[in-house]
């Protein structure tokens, strides 16, 4: 049915200038070391987020006080290419156990040459996070990610 | 081009509403509360909560004598632009954090 493209997709992409194998490993094993800690759903401040590398494996962080909270669940687990994660967090901020109410992140890392990779993300169907009613009104659109994209462009140049 | 960034990042782009955004996103809250929780004065936080507002992102209701804000819970809209900051962020995060490391790494190879 025509709700599943209610919400537009985001999507990113940034290249790297390191091998896919790296970047995979990077984004996923050691995915606490470059998560932005201020992003966390949890009451307490992030002690750790983690990513099991598994299909099937939690995501999830844990707060300086030990409580866990999750975000979701690894749908596909195919290094060093591809990865796909649920996020389950609704519009209350809580963890939403509904595999029907999850959203998909999906990341692609593909060779953009000799040690360079391209990653792409795209977090899609948002609207299953509520029950999906009267969404339409006051979204305004996919297209900010543009502007994001420009500067990354800007930064790369820049750094190099 | 400008149009859409205002529309879309421009509302949480300002850290004192993000920070406002994400206190709401945990719990309600009047003006003092969330002003108590901030380096900034009341009137600030109204105007920034004025924003939010008029962006769709926050709804308001009276509460006996006071007000209270909560996020707006068609809360799509606001989740979505939330998310696409934090996507914005943890990919340069993930960018400087891997490059950074593939210099070790190369050290250590060589």
């Amino acid at each position: 049915m025509s709700n599943e493209a209610m919400v537009a997709p985001l999507s990113g992409t940034i290249t790297v200038g390191v091998p896919v194998e790296r970047a995979f490993s990077v984004f996923t094993e050691s995915f606490n070391t470059w998560w932005p800690a201020e992003y966390h759903i949890g009451e307490a401040d992030v002690a750790e987020a983690v990513l099991e590398p598994k299909e099937g494996g939690r995501w999830y962080e844990r707060g300086v006080d030990g409580s866990e909270c999750d975000w979701g669940r690894v749908l596909a687990w195919e290094p060093p290419h591809r990865l796909v994660v649920t996020w389950q967090i609704n519009g209350r901020w809580e963890f939403d156990p509904d595999p029907a109410h999850a959203s998909e992140i999906e990341v692609r890392f593909s060779e953009a040459g000799p040690g360079q990779t391209t990653v792409q993300l795209e977090h899609r169907h948002l609207d299953r996070l509520v029950e999906g009613q009267a969404l339409r009104d006051g979204i305004s659109g996919g297209g900010s990610w543009n502007a994001i994209l420009e500067q990354f462009a800007k930064a790369a140049e820049a750094g190099d | 081009m400008d149009a859409y960034r205002d529309a879309g990042l421009g509302l949480l782009g300002d850290p004192t509403r993000r920070a406002i955004f994400e206190l709401l996103a945990r719990r309600p809250s009047s003006v003092g509360e969330l002003a108590r929780q901030l380096p900034v004065s009341r009137p600030a936080v109204s105007q920034h909560l004025r924003v939010l507002k008029d962006g769709g992102l926050v709804v308001s209701q009276a509460d006996g004598t006071r007000r209270v804000y909560r996020l707006n819970p068609d809360g799509v809209a606001a989740l979505r632009q939330w998310l696409d900051r934090v996507w914005d962020d943890a990919l340069t995060a993930f960018q400087k954090a891997v490059e950074a490391s593939s210099d070790d790494f190369t050290k250590e190879d060589s």
